[in-house]
């Protein structure tokens, strides 16, 4: 499949290379290497596969969404894959030819500058596989900033992202974690003062909403983080700073989040978009590709990557990190979104989640045996005590079509009865009814 | 003169309070719900453009990328193959792309079925006993890799195996991956011939090696031999054989790393399975081991009972999760479609086609810039500049000229053990006369480099731009608007 | 200000200069060379301890990173600042305003084991 030299042509080129049949190419492979079986199944040809996956596709049946927990479902204007299915972004490969990837390299600049604007921040790379392994980079690079390796987490950090931080660095022991006790559901103030006061943190890990959906006192935080001498990283979501108080400032030192809600479909979770963001100073600490402004032969504006000799190919055993790869294409994808919508739609998509998810809580807590479980303020998510497990909620409500949230009690047995629930702009005033209706009959 | 599009940026096109498509308004601003001190100050300084302003914004810079589908793009070592459109669409279909990853397992057993199909499709055409999809590009891949390996150590109480031996070619991930998992690099010089020096590796072997990584074919577009050799070595020093599985694209159908003595390999499903690079990713990075490792692999992990397909994250010795979730689905699907057209007997012509391809372009090309190593090749051939005959050229020269005669440049300067190295891969997928046209560039080249040297150093001359300023870039930051 | 003659050399192209038991260290002409256009000095920190021939600073290019060895043992005792904005300056003025660091040393008589300006040209 897809090969297209002819058998005369393959002869031509063989006789070129001066041996007789292809099996003279492979001699350095030893003959018992060689005479492995390959078992897969009869080829199919294009129309038959077309069918298979369609078959498969069907076999998924998405639900009405209330869910989010780091996933969520926004509006995606058709531009946006109209744009980045074109072949000229689609099929090149990372900008390494700089005069020949001027297309990519300009949109990675733009990326790079739609995201240091709507989080407030002096730079972002461009881009990480997704929002925890952008997390794990980050503490990485406080623990080379300050020289510590201990780094204090928020309780309420998406606990999906601390199974990878715990990955990435279980082995390496660079950094180790600890987590920071929660006061009704937000960092306890005192007990964060307290803990860093021993100096030994390199940094604090701020979720902001957090994964309760809460909003957190960000600017109280940061000051007592930067009191104590420690850094402040926060994990944001990029749709929510259309309206909220950025990271940038609440003078956060390292701001990183999942960007698959600018303009990415959810995939069942991947591919992500990985944000990572810093101010000026600590440009130096950023792993992954970084795009740059320069200028050519006849002085003309241009973009190149820049600050190489941070990375793998030129650092080897002594670069900061081992990324190559980024998620150009879901970049694209957050790069168009943020030109689509400028300043102000993304004030009234912010705005249009806010009261969403405000009215469907209402609407909730109005059902017998429902209650808001924090009353703190929220951006679109928050969770509810139900009357019945959550796991059994959630089963039920599938059933008539709803996804009804995240069930808290894969993570904390003692919120087993805890939804955590999410409306997004997405959801319609009939979605809303369709939601209370199923919820009140179950 | 060129006539590409001028290149304003977006936020210098911008209008302020033209706008974008429109959506559903709240009926009341966000003070009535929330208190004012969690409201950001300003809006964000994005560009204020129309629909139409946009799409022509971003059409206009794609035509100035060259990529696959228009330009032969011999990136030694990235494998530019054809991307097949059928994939595009198909992993596009809502029944994938709508689906939030907590949704019970009931409803998405289309997307876990792929999974699980592309893991039996994997061991297939490996031999290894299992596989991860979870990581999100080859480097990842590697990072779990090393951490398997490392795991497994551990758990059999080895403490002391923190040594990754990796050869002089190796691509510079493997060993800034072997520091993430923890451990120490130990650089091996390859031999005259371009492999790993069998006597050298000996020197290095003992109780502290965790893993010896090896890429098959390697850097240089070479066989490793003596690879059963080696393998017998490294496993009865206790170590573990991991192969970069990079260069898969030589091997696919033809040989199983497990039948090699591979422990541990990844495969860049953007490479060898053909889905397409996007300019930088989302690539994947399946991770696949031995029988004895497989307890060690990330979860959650995709089973099946016969019925239906669920997700488990069940496991005594997992290494956890590299990253949230269970994979880049839409880059899974089109590995996933890409092998559902081949059989075990097809497979190989994959394989034959690109190496066929890799030793036709060394050979045509071999009286003018000639292989570094002289010998059949693999998928990929390295070859030099012959200072004898072209004192004064320079590798960077030639690439920036191909550019101008409308041929992407190969991998350039790599590997390093190679001088004024020009790594050229051109894959199964392209035909004779793309590659007759691209001999006769270098060709023409050649002779230009013989008489008339500055005319390449002023290359490119017909790009969207000229030769970039990378020291200004690097000296003077500009990073965003 | 840091002749060459005046100075002695590492095998790995730092040179000291020695002001009252503060070596001054800076890397040679010869390297500034080979490096080409520096684009960044990522300076070692003040008070740090240091020992002959330990890697304490890195100087990059847009291709490369060098590591850069203390030819001498001691304390970081100051740093030069002005390559944070100017990193060029290594290859402007190698023995002179482009010097990187200076370690009051712990053992002046390591600056024996160093080579002379002639021996150095020698290695090259």
């Amino acid at each position: 499949m897809f090969t297209s030299n002819t058998e005369k042509e393959k002869q031509e080129m063989l006789d070129a290379v001066g041996v007789k049949s292809i099996k003279d190419l492979f001699k350095d492979i030893e003959p018992s290497l060689l005479a492995g079986k390959f078992d897969l199944p009869a080829a199919m040809t294009e129309a038959e596969l077309s069918a298979h996956i369609k078959q498969l596709a069907a076999e998924n049946k998405p639900l009405v969404n209330f869910a989010g927990a780091g996933i969520y479902e926004h509006f995606i204007p058709a531009a946006v894959n109209a744009i980045s299915s074109r072949g000229e972004f689609l099929t090149a490969y990372t900008p390494y030819q700089a005069e020949a990837s001027q297309g990519t390299l300009q949109a990675i600049y733009e990326y790079q500058s739609c995201i240091c604007a709507l989080f407030e921040m002096g730079v972002s790379n461009a881009s990480h596989y997704d929002g925890a392994t952008a997390l794990a980079e980050a503490c990485g690079a406080a623990v080379r900033i300050k020289g510590k390796n201990k780094i204090l987490l928020s309780a309420a950090l998406n606990p999906e992202y601390k199974k990878v931080l715990n990955t990435y660095f279980k082995a390496s022991n660079v950094a180790v974690f600890e987590d920071c006790p929660l006061n009704n559901a937000t960092v306890d103030l005192n007990c964060l003062k307290e803990k860093l006061s021993s100096g030994e943190y390199a940094a604090f890990v701020l979720a902001n909403p957090n994964f309760y959906g809460c909003l957190e006192d960000a600017k109280s935080i940061s000051k007592i983080t930067h009191e104590a001498g420690a850094l402040l990283i926060a994990q944001v979501y990029p749709v929510s700073l259309g309206i909220l108080e950025t990271p940038g400032s609440y003078d956060a030192d390292f701001a990183v989040a999942e960007g698959q809600c600018l303009g990415n479909t959810m995939s069942f979770g991947g591919p992500g978009l990985g944000i990572f963001t810093c101010k000026k100073e600590y440009v130096r600490y950023t792993p992954g590709r970084i795009c740059g402004i320069s200028k050519d032969a006849d002085g003309k504006r241009a973009f190149v990557l820049t600050l190489q000799a941070r990375e793998q190919h030129i650092r080897r055993e002594r670069a900061a990190s081992n990324i190559c790869s980024n998620q150009a294409l879901c970049a694209l994808n957050a790069a168009v979104y943020l030109t689509l919508m400028g300043p102000y739609g993304m004030r009234e998509v912010a705005e249009a989640n806010i009261e969403n998810a405000h009215i469907l809580k209402d609407k909730i807590c109005s059902l017998k045996g429902y209650k808001l479980k924090f009353d703190k303020p929220f951006f679109n998510e928050f969770v509810v005590e139900c009357p019945k497990p959550a796991a059994q909620i959630i089963k039920a409500a599938a059933k008539k079509g709803i996804l009804a949230g995240y069930d808290l009690g894969r993570n904390d047995k003692t919120l087993k009865n805890c939804l955590l629930v999410c409306a997004t702009e997405m959801r319609t005033k009939a979605d809303l009814e369709t939601f209370i209706s199923v919820l009140r009959g179950i | 003169m060129n006539t590409y599009p001028h290149n304003l940026l977006s936020i210098e096109k911008s209008s302020l309070g033209r706008r974008g498509p429109q959506i559903r308004k709240a009926q009341k601003d966000a003070s009535a719900y929330l208190p004012k001190e969690f409201l950001r100050r300003t809006p964000p300084n994005l560009p204020s453009l129309s629909e139409f302003d946009t799409v022509r914004h971003f059409t206009n810079l794609s035509r100035l990328n060259f990529c696959l589908d228009t330009h032969f793009y011999p990136l030694g070592s990235c494998t530019m193959k054809y991307n097949p459109k059928a994939y595009d669409v198909l992993s596009a279909l809502d029944g994938f792309s709508a689906l939030h990853p907590y949704t019970p397992q009931d409803y998405a057993q289309g997307t876990l079925s792929i999974i699980y199909g592309l893991r039996q499709q994997l061991k297939a055409i490996t031999g290894l006993y299992d596989f991860t999809l979870q990581p999100a590009a080859g480097a990842h891949g590697e990072f779990t890799g090393a951490l398997i390996a490392a795991a497994y150590h551990r758990s059999r109480k080895d403490f002391e195996r923190k040594e990754i031996i990796i050869p002089d070619t190796a691509h510079g991930t493997n060993p800034a991956t072997a520091v993430m998992a923890g451990c120490r690099v130990i650089n091996i010089k390859s031999a005259p011939d371009g492999r790993v020096d069998i006597e050298e590796l000996k020197k290095v072997l003992g109780p502290k090696t965790a893993l010896v990584m090896l890429t098959i074919p390697n850097t240089a577009g070479l066989f490793e031999k003596n690879i059963k050799q080696i393998a017998k070595l490294a496993h009865e020093a206790g170590s573990l054989l991991y192969m970069d599985g990079a260069n898969l694209n030589a091997l696919i159908g033809m040989v199983k790393p497990a039948n090699m003595g591979v422990d541990i390999m990844h495969i860049n499903l953007h490479k060898t399975l053909a889905t397409p690079h996007g300019g930088g990713g989302p690539g994947a990075g399946a991770v696949g081991v031995c029988e004895k490792l497989a307890d060690f692999l990330p979860v959650p992990r995709v089973e099946f009972d016969g019925k239906k397909y669920k997700l488990s994250v069940k496991s005594k010795n997992t290494i956890g999760a590299v990253k949230s979730f269970y994979g880049n689905i839409s880059v899974i699907i089109r590995a996933y479609c890409y092998l559902k057209q081949f059989d075990g007997q097809t497979l190989k012509e994959i394989a034959e086609n690109a190496v066929l391809n890799a030793n036709y372009v060394r050979v045509k090309l071999a009286k003018y810039f000639p292989a570094f190593f002289d010998e059949i090749c693999m998928h990929e051939c390295v070859l030099t500049i012959d200072k004898g005959m072209l004192p004064n050229a320079k590798t960077i020269d030639i690439a920036k000229m191909l550019l101008d005669m409308g041929f992407h440049a190969p991998t350039v300067y790599f590997p390093l053990i190679v001088p004024e190295a020009i790594m050229i891969e051109p894959t199964e997928t392209e035909n004779k006369q793309t590659l007759d046209k691209f001999i006769s560039a270098l060709i023409s080249i050649f002779l230009e480099a013989g008489t008339n040297p500055e005319v390449l150093h002023q290359a490119p001359r017909k790009c969207p731009v000229k030769r970039i300023d990378e020291v200004m870039a690097a000296r003077e930051p500009n990073l965003r608007w | 200000m840091y002749e060459q003659e005046n100075c002695k050399f590492a095998k790995t192209h730092e040179w000291a200069f020695n002001e009252n038991g503060v070596a001054v260290v800076g890397i040679s002409d010869h390297a500034q060379h080979e490096i080409s256009d520096i684009v960044f000095v990522e300076l070692p920190k003040k008070g740090a301890q240091v020992k002959a021939g330990q890697q304490c600073c890195v100087i990059e290019s847009v291709k490369s990173a060098s590591d850069i060895f203390s030819p001498v043992s001691g304390e970081i005792v100051e740093v030069n600042e002005a390559l944070s904005s100017d990193a060029a300056l290594v290859n402007r003025e190698p023995h002179a305003g482009g010097w990187i660091f200076k370690v009051k040393m712990s053992d002046a008589k390591e600056l024996d084991n160093l080579l002379t300006f002639e021996d150095y040209k020698k290695t090259l």
